[in-house]
């Protein structure tokens, strides 16, 4: 075991020891480090002032840039890996700027400027990965940073102009090379720790080791992608004497075929697995996209975001129409049970403090009538006010079950049984949509909060199952999405009409 | 004979001054300053009742907590303990009585944060609850007012609207909006010698900091001095609030006698500062069958929150806007100045301005709507006369201006045909005719903004500008660059007086210790009237290079001529570094101020009339949005706007104002919602409860363009006008689109309050009797 991390900051070795472990990334830049291009704008990885980007090797060998909130990023989980900052990027002794940053000055894409050099450097990773800067993307890609100025119109232009730019200069491509090489002589196979005597942050990279550090430490913090772990540090000040993080298990950041079910790792970020969840299941990707961030799907995890508990997270409801399982790992045994069944009450789950939450089973089977909605005050980068996701099975012009799952709605992600029931065995016809829209009353008693009221939250819920029936039965439903409406027989063109101009 | 030119000449799309440093992260914000390592760190203890009497204060513990070095309350103020912008009533620490949650109450002064947070838990403090006031009803209905309301009346609006032809009333309750600067407050404090003081501050107003900090400690407004390089946004939120934490660092700074800084985390700036007034507005409108206006009265009720700030302007520049574009013969505007047990409400962009341009756009929304007509044809039935036609009382406002610069006539048709209005409306209706569950709606909305602070002394400016030996030049004024382009445009007036390469001009921190006794810059006043005096500071150096030369050269002074980079003085060409030099040693001093003071305003107060504004910007927007019955989801499908600046300084920046204010008004008036709860808490204190448009929400079609025939008919600099809170308004055309995507409902007219989030577009669409289940009561 080494007691330091090591990992590769703007094209050098880093050392760091003796910090406690829930050291954030951002802190030891700005104050240690005196990094002071990384901004701090809300500490909670909503903002995307602070992105950084982060160089990882994938299992396929090829190298990943991932854009990452350094405001809740521990240190520790930089471990191997190579760290970009805004500091980073310009070539050469003469400075001469990035081609990421040359087009954000082209375009008058800053005004304030603090949260440009966030915006800079979610530009990078997308740039050095080779994908999410066409026009379609773009929106998604800049989705976790957040302009108070400019009205983004001139920092999307900027990024579409990225795309169509050459090779690398050659600073930037030297850059690659040592970063890549700089990886390669710090890599090795040891657990690592990081503390100060009284906090610790532990990597294991095996499974025993993993369960090792777990048994000699109970009470610690399981760790995968800190997208709420690091806020209960920043925003509640907590202070967790041990954390062990799942991010360097060997075979824990895979998605593999298991009989009838997609295995999904502890480690396993929602970026990874969304080519496997969203296969055959357009909603769902539509979902993922708007879940979260670049950021934070980068970072985050499918088995964290179940693991947490949270009533309003966007996957447990979709999992849970989907027939998905969970698997639990403890020193005895392992034990599967239905996803739903995890789910006992608002903070309370169905895990003894000897286990882990070891894989999440998602059905290969295909599910055409699975539907899911997401209702947010704002589309992209929000969290549900309420999120239905439904799933049925038809035979024989019936509906021979139904699985309607609501998150949002009570203190955990929960099945609408009462509904499901009115569904179950009815003549697939919109007046059985409705009769089980209006059974929802029986099924949920939801609260009042800053996102929602609970008549809202009723209607809503009621209203998205007449949405589902009317699509289930046929009906055209057009759709508002990310990009627009959708499905109205309008076309971009038809809106467009005169040129977007907007430079002068 | 064209010259040369020079490189970043006024008129040009010359990039910020500070572009290069945005993209490489070289900017420094005043908590990137590099600061000595005994820098100590100010975290506010904040009350957690709304209202309530301090019994007892027991700070011992945390006093005695690891790495905290002082603990400060009230007591430990030398000088007056108010961090007000105006009214004097605005506790710096509370003393008795708390009057919201997150009031500051004490301060620890500690050597890093994480200290600072551990010991903040280990405070004793005793409230004893007292009855709290918190929303508009609740202050309307207990006359809780923070001082007499205001009347501003034009006409017989009570015999008017009586002999109208028709009538209608109703009322419309607008949402406020938290600023959301991606850099929180944030100040530094360095204590000197003689017990001076220079603060680093993210302020809009330096100078008052500067004289609140010396009212504070008790010494004279010479024993500090406070710079403002740049803000990472402000928007009016840093104009009155940045006060608190440079007061609370200068205190601990002397108490301690090290640097201090105080630098609000997110969730404390949201918890501590003021937001824009949330309004509520009554009204009652006399019209004819051709929808012209005989007479509104309005009745506005604003939350201010416990103390004025700057609530009184704000009121009254709600109340000169609740005429927007249209002339309305007989008006009376109440305006009732609401106390409540809340933050503070302060200064966003617009001041009020937009919240009764809202009010005032509802009324003729509703009256076309009753009448069956398009609202742009009442809107444009309304408007002002064109500034060619406007004589006599025609062209009144309800506040006595005389609108000569009216120019909505020119806008407002080639908007609408540019953008296809009348085409695209036919359509959206017939495709909402055709009853999904997916209805759009399209509106144009007309702005006119009156430039100029209401209160008239504020408006003043001053600027300080060297030449060095070398022809260089120093440029230094009272304004503030928060991103709005500013300094850049400064720099540009300053390169084309003196015909040098704006490269030669260096952009220097505002400092109270180099232009004195500045105002806020605000009221979308900054590049009016520090470009103004910038330009009265290089014309005074260069018209002693003028005398010199001239004498040198024996010619006139007057055929002393800059340009492209070069002076001429007689048979003589010189470089303009050359000609720096020749003054230089012929002992020509190559140092000016420059003073500006609007011309032409004067407002009273008491009686709300007057000339309150130099002149009016205006502009339009075309919105076309679409909406989920059954969700009440909703999404802007376009936007196209055409906007005066006047002869634009600079396009890219003027452009970069409009689609940014747009944005930021579609967000205040859709996503953006503030929830208290019912003990006065605000429970959306973060990005993740408080949702400001992300990049998905700008239009996906964007037209954007400058109303190319724009020229102040004033002398402004260089004819251009005020860009800087005029388009914000220009997204109530948002509102109106979402409005009349409700219309096809039932055809009722919807009454949509603010913020139209999913929520209340899917409960007005019930109420109105749209599609979506009928629940019963479980």
């Amino acid at each position: 075991m080494r007691d330091r991390i090591t990992f590769v900051l703007n094209n050098r070795i880093e050392q760091v020891s003796g910090l406690a472990g829930d050291t954030t990334l951002l802190n030891w830049l700005r104050q240690t480090k005196r990094l002071t291009g990384s901004k701090e704008g809300c500490g909670e990885g909503d903002c995307g002032a602070c992105t950084v980007v982060v160089a990882r090797r994938q299992t396929d060998g090829g190298m990943r840039w991932h854009p990452v909130n350094a405001c809740i990023q521990f240190i520790g989980m930089l471990e191997g890996a190579s760290v970009t900052t805004i500091e980073g990027l310009q070539g050469g002794d003469d400075g001469v700027l990035h081609p990421c940053q040359t087009v954000m000055v082209d375009h008058h894409a800053s005004q304030c400027g603090f949260c440009t050099p966030g915006f800079v450097m979610s530009l990078f990773a997308a740039w050095c990965n080779g994908d999410g800067l066409a026009p379609a993307d773009i929106d998604t890609t800049l989705a976790g940073n957040l302009c108070r100025c400019t009205g983004y119109r001139p920092i999307v232009d900027a990024a579409a102009a990225l795309e169509v730019r050459d090779l690398p200069p050659e600073f930037e491509r030297q850059r690659r090379k040592t970063e890549a090489d700089l990886m390669a002589a710090i890599a090795h196979d040891e657990t690592v720790r990081l503390s100060d005597g009284h906090r610790s942050f532990t990597a294991p990279t095996s499974l025993d080791g993993f369960v090792q550090s777990f048994a000699h430490a109970p009470e610690a913090t399981i760790v995968s992608g800190a997208t709420d772990v690091g806020l209960w540090v920043t925003k509640q000040n907590r202070h967790l004497p041990d954390m062990i993080w799942t991010g360097r298990v060997k075979g824990f950041d895979t998605v593999a075929r298991s009989g009838a079910h997609w295995r999904i790792g502890p480690a396993v970020t929602h970026e990874a697995a969304m080519a496997t969840l969203a296969d055959g299941r357009p909603d769902l990707a539509e979902v993922m996209r708007r879940f979260g961030s670049t950021q934070v799907r980068a970072s985050g995890t499918v088995c964290g975001n179940i693991a947490n508990g949270s009533p309003i997270g966007d996957l447990p409801p979709m999992l849970i129409a989907l027939a998905a399982e969970i698997e639990l790992a403890g020193p005895a045994s392992n034990r599967r049970l239905p996803l739903e069944s995890f789910f006992i009450d608002y903070g309370r789950q169905d895990r003894d403090a000897d286990e882990f939450v070891s894989a999440v089973l998602l059905p290969v089977t295909p599910s055409p009538l699975f539907r899911a909605y997401k209702i947010s005050k704002r589309f992209d980068q929000d969290i549900s006010a309420v999120l239905g996701a439904f799933n049925l099975t038809i035979a024989g012009g019936r509906i021979t079950s139904a699985r309607l799952a609501f998150g949002g709605m009570a203190a955990t992600p929960k099945r609408a049984t009462a509904a499901e029931t009115v569904l179950t065995g009815a003549a697939v016809d919109l007046s059985a949509f409705e009769a089980a829209a209006a059974a929802l009353t029986a099924d949920f008693t939801p609260i009042t909060d800053m996102r929602a009221s609970a008549d809202y939250r009723l209607q809503v819920a009621a209203n998205l199952l007449l949405k589902y029936g009317l699509d289930v039965t046929g009906a055209a439903v057009p759709r508002l999405t990310g990009a627009g409406l959708t499905g109205a027989g309008l076309t971009g063109d038809d809106l467009r009409g005169a040129a977007t101009t907007g430079s002068p | 004979m064209a010259g040369r030119g020079i490189t970043g000449d006024i008129r040009t799309a010359r990039e910020h001054d500070s572009a290069h440093k945005h993209v490489s992260g070289t900017a420094v914000y005043v908590d990137d300053i590099r600061v000595p390592d005994d820098t100590l760190v100010v975290l506010i203890g904040q009350s957690p009742h709304a209202h309530a009497r301090i019994t007892n204060i027991d700070l011992s513990a945390v006093a005695a907590a690891d790495g905290v070095v002082a603990v400060l309350t009230h007591a430990d103020i030398p000088g007056r303990n108010d961090c007000s912008p105006v009214h004097g009533d605005d506790p710096i620490l509370a003393e008795d009585v708390v009057s919201y949650v997150g009031q500051a109450v004490f301060a620890i002064v500690a050597d890093s944060m994480l200290a600072a947070r551990d010991a903040l838990v280990l405070a004793q403090i005793d409230y004893d609850p007292l009855p709290a006031v918190l929303t508009i009803d609740e202050a309307m209905r207990a006359r809780s007012w923070l001082g007499p309301s205001a009347t501003m009346e034009s006409g017989t609006p009570d015999d008017a609207l009586a002999s109208a032809p028709l009538r209608l009333s109703g009322r419309i309750e607008i949402g406020g909006q938290e600023h959301f600067y991606l850099e929180g407050q944030a100040a530094l404090a360095i204590p000197g010698e003689d017990g001076d003081m220079v603060l680093h501050c993210s302020s809009q107003h330096p100078s008052e900091i500067q004289h609140k900090v010396a009212s504070c400690l008790g010494v004279p407004n010479h024993a500090v001095t406070v710079e403002t390089r740049r803000m990472g946004g402000a928007f009016g939120g840093k104009e009155s609030q940045g006060n608190l934490p440079a007061l609370l660092a200068a205190l601990a700074a002397r108490h301690c006698g090290r640097p201090a800084k105080t630098v609000y985390d997110r969730d404390d700036d949201f918890m501590l500062t003021g937001k824009r007034h949330d309004f509520r507005i009554d009204y009652d409108v006399g019209f004819d069958s051709e929808g012209r206006i005989h007479a509104v009265l309005f009745e506005q009720a604003l939350r201010c929150g416990m103390s004025w700030d700057l609530s009184e302007s704000i009121a009254a520049r709600a109340m000169c806007h609740a005429d927007n574009a249209y002339h309305i013969p007989h008006m009376r505007v109440v305006s009732h100045r609401c106390r409540t047990h809340t933050q503070s409400n302060t200064a966003f962009r617009g001041f009020g301005g937009p919240q009764g341009m809202v009010g005032i756009e509802r009324v003729i929304d509703q009256v076309a709507h009753h009448l069956g007509l398009d609202p742009l044809i009442v809107r444009q039935r309304n408007f002002y006369p064109h500034k060619f036609s406007a004589n006599g009382d025609k062209g009144r406002t309800p506040y006595g201006q005389l609108v000569e610069d009216c120019i909505l006539q020119d806008i407002v048709p080639r908007l609408a045909a540019d953008a296809d209005y009348v085409a695209r409306r036919a359509e959206i209706e017939a495709f909402n005719r055709s009853g999904g569950m997916v209805r759009r709606g399209i509106a144009l909305t007309p702005v006119k903004f009156g430039i100029s602070f209401n209160t008239t002394f504020l408006n003043q400016a001053g600027a300080l500008v060297h030449v060095y030996s070398d022809g260089s030049v120093h440029l230094n004024h009272g304004g503030t660059e928060m991103g709005q382009g500013l300094n850049t445009k400064v720099a540009q007036i300053v390169a084309h007086e003196f015909q040098i390469d704006f490269g030669l001009v260096k952009i220097t921190a505002t400092n109270t210790g180099k232009v004195p006794n500045t105002s806020a810059t605000a009221a979308s006043s900054g590049t009016d009237m520090n470009g103004m005096a910038a330009q009265t500071a290089a014309r005074t150096i260069k018209s002693r290079m003028r005398d010199f030369l001239a004498e040198q050269h024996q010619c006139m002074s007057e055929s002393v001529t800059f340009a492209d980079g070069q002076v001429r003085a007689g048979a003589a060409t010189m470089s303009f570094a050359e000609a720096v030099m020749a003054c230089y040693l012929g002992r020509v001093s190559l140092s000016a101020t420059g003073f500006y003071a609007t011309p032409k305003i004067h407002w009273d107060k008491a009686r709300s009339r007057g000339r309150p504004f130099y002149y009016y910007a205006y502009g339009a927007a075309v919105t076309e949005v679409a909406t989920d019955l059954l969700t009440g989801e909703n999404r802007i499908l376009r936007a196209d706007i055409l906007h005066d600046v006047g002869r634009s300084l600079n396009p890219a920046i003027d452009i970069g104002q409009i689609e940014g204010g747009f944005v930021q008004g579609a967000g205040w008036l859709t996503t953006e919602e503030l929830v208290w709860d019912d003990k006065g808490r605000l429970r959306t204190h973060a990005p993740s409860t408080y949702k400001i448009p992300a990049c998905a929400d700008r239009p996906p079609v964007f037209n954007v363009a400058l109303f190319e025939d724009g020229e102040n008919i004033e002398a402004t600099i260089h004819k251009s006008k005020a860009v800087g809170e005029p388009p914000l308004m220009l997204a109530i055309s948002v509102l109106m689109a979402l409005s009349h995507a409700l219309e096809s409902v039932s055809g009722a007219y919807p009454m949509l309050d603010t913020p139209a989030t999913p929520e209340r577009i899917c409960l007005t669409a019930r109420r109105l009797g749209g599609p979506g289940i009928t629940l019963g009561d479980g």
